[in-house]
């Protein structure tokens, strides 16, 4: 990672799970300045090419903005689903955390899209 | 209204209004979660309901298959002793009420265990009402004949029964039989494959008795099953701030339905977790599709107009849920043999450990070609070089990773020989491999979803409601609903 890109995870936290052969991968921002910048710059397209060695087919993007949240559904990334699946994560279960390591350009107003602090 | 039972839902219009929350909280998220979640959670949350959420997909074809060797079983068998723990709090707390989907494939079985268990710790007068019809393995040709073609939701494709064999085919029912059997007297309430949400829903539409077109309430009833059917899932677990929150002795979620629709998500008190707006959030989003249809067998649920807020330690509120007319299909998940599969483990040491790896999964598989069987499918995995998924490569060089090959085949015993191929490395692999002690891996039987929909009018569910005394001892008795 240079000085020019974050990483999602100084910005959002997430959460994945499987829907059949599908995977579901929901994004939070922390603040809305994090969310308008997710929902600009993490499309669908981003988000596919990221997840491009589990092969999913066509990745869906869904925006929940009164939560500061984008859910993805990765088509057929689960190379068969629980049921079937040979890979350690038959579920999808690792890929929220995975998610996180994604990089984005550093935006000018980062400070405002970081978690509050909380006791 | 005035329910003379023991409700949680009781008001007098001549007394103000005095309207009192539903509190449903969710002691378990699969067959597999922890066992004493249950008990501590009855204990310590002051519920009217405590709900069991045992089935995925997966768990009922396993469940089909132990019920075709064993056809007294065939349920999640945890439970019994699950409600054994709980039988303490059933007694004190007289109007607390159970729900679960423990019934899997043999909710008459399990039932009937339930019922001994009961009449043990002197219950034997409690009710237990019985949800079924969802079982539908048996009618295909009926269904079949009667036009349903049984069109795969992904490909479109019909089914054809005699290419496939069917090991399980359950329709998703909703919370409309489990209110059914509450209305009908039961303190405890069995199924088989409900939809999880309505496991909360059933209660809550029991306790207000909310119109079956009040689709705003029954989708702000399915949020609240959606949030704490994962159980800890929703207090803490899976969270990613969870560093600080002594997850060891995490509390189980409770949904408080109030009769406007309101929800408040919490924990009991003194327990290790947390509940705060973005837990609630995470979990919302877990295992869906389209935020703005959550379909269930109740209603069309609408995510996006939710509000989620912090209501206090612990607490969070949701609201402005808003629902859309239920679908006129049932969901139906029908699983189909689809060969067995198996995997082993090795650890593998070294500067060179990651090629190593590789290596040895290749003379494992390259083994069983050489035995006459040339594999379905087969994967190889460096555990530890970042292969399980982007973003986890290594940011130094590793010195260790493991090993894992699996295999997929229609044959058993192509599969049997896989497993047969890793400990032979023992002598003639690589230096610095280890972990041969665990054995054989086990050889698995495979299972293949065909996802379906079924006219809701054609899979009536049933209700039977007896006491637990009649359930234990199976006498015919019964109590129509």
């Amino acid at each position: 990672m240079t000085g020019d890109t974050i990483t999602l995870g100084e910005i959002a936290h997430a959460r994945s799970g499987d829907k059949g052969n599908h995977a579901n991968v929901g994004v939070i921002a922390y603040t809305h300045a994090g969310y308008e910048f997710i929902r600009q710059q993490l499309s669908s397209e981003r988000v596919e090419r990221y997840f491009a060695p589990l092969a999913p087919t066509r990745v869906e993007r869904f925006e929940l903005p009164r939560l500061g949240a984008l859910n993805f559904l990765l088509h057929n990334a689960l190379a068969g689903g629980a049921s079937q699946s040979l890979r350690i994560d038959t579920q999808g279960k690792l890929l929220g955390t995975s998610v996180l390591e994604l990089e984005l350009p550093r935006p000018a107003n980062l400070t405002a899209m970081l978690r509050a602090r909380k006791g | 209204m005035n329910r003379s039972s023991s409700g949680c839902f009781k008001f007098d219009l001549s007394e103000d209004h005095t309207f009192v929350a539903c509190r449903i909280g969710n002691g378990a998220g699969f067959l597999g979660d922890n066992l004493d979640a249950p008990r501590l959670l009855a204990e310590s949350g002051r519920l009217d309901y405590l709900t069991l959420e045992y089935l995925s997909e997966l768990t009922l074809s396993i469940l089909a298959r132990v019920r075709e060797k064993d056809p007294a079983a065939g349920y999640a068998g945890d439970f019994i002793g699950v409600l054994g723990s709980l039988c303490p709090a059933l007694v004190a707390q007289s109007r607390l009420k159970l729900v679960t989907n423990a019934g899997g494939m043999n909710p008459a079985s399990c039932a009937a265990a339930a019922g001994g268990v009961l009449v043990k710790a002197g219950l034997g007068d409690e009710v237990i009402g019985v949800v079924t019809g969802d079982d539908l393995a048996g009618q295909l040709p009926r269904l079949q004949a009667a036009g349903c073609r049984l069109e795969n939701l992904e490909t479109g494709e019909p089914l054809d029964a005699a290419k496939y064999q069917v090991v399980s085919a359950n329709a998703y029912l909703g919370a409309r039989p489990i209110a059914d059997a509450l209305a009908g007297g039961a303190r405890f309430v069995i199924t088989g494959r409900v939809a999880d949400a309505s496991l909360s829903v059933g209660p809550a539409m029991h306790e207000f008795q909310w119109a079956w077109d009040d689709w705003n309430r029954l989708a702000a009833a399915s949020v609240a099953g959606h949030v704490i059917e994962c159980g800890a899932q929703a207090t803490g677990g899976l969270y990613r701030h969870w560093e600080t929150l002594d997850l060891a002795h995490v509390g189980y979620p409770i949904a408080e339905l109030a009769p406007d629709g309101s929800v408040t998500i919490s924990k009991p008190p003194r327990t290790g977790g947390c509940v705060n707006r973005d837990t609630v959030i995470e979990q919302l989003l877990y295992e869906i599709g389209d935020p703005a249809h959550y379909l269930t067998p109740d209603v069309d649920v609408d995510f996006t107009t939710l509000e989620v807020e912090g209501a206090g330690v612990d607490r969070v509120s949701i609201s402005h849920a808003t629902g859309r007319p239920a679908p006129e299909q049932y969901k139906v998940s029908l699983a189909y043999r689809a060969g067995f599969t198996a995997s082993g483990q090795l650890l593998v040491c070294g500067r060179d450990c990651t090629s190593k790896a590789q290596a040895c999964g290749q003379m494992i598989l390259d083994r069983v070609r050489q035995a006459g069987f040339e594999l379905d499918d087969a994967l190889v995995e460096c555990l530890g070089a970042g292969q399980s998924a982007p973003g986890f490569l290594p940011r130094c060089d590793v010195r260790e990773v493991l090993l894992r090959v699996s295999a997929r085949d229609r044959r058993r015993e192509a599969v049997e020989r896989f497993t047969k191929e890793f400990a032979p490395l023992i002598t003639s692999g690589p230096p610095g491999l280890a972990g041969y002690a665990t054995g054989r891996g086990s050889v698995r039987p495979l299972f293949a979803y065909w996802p379906t929909l079924v006219p809701k009018t054609w899979v009536p569910p049933r209700v039977e409601v007896r006491t637990a005394r009649d359930w234990a001892g199976a006498a015919p008795a019964k109590i129509s609903v």
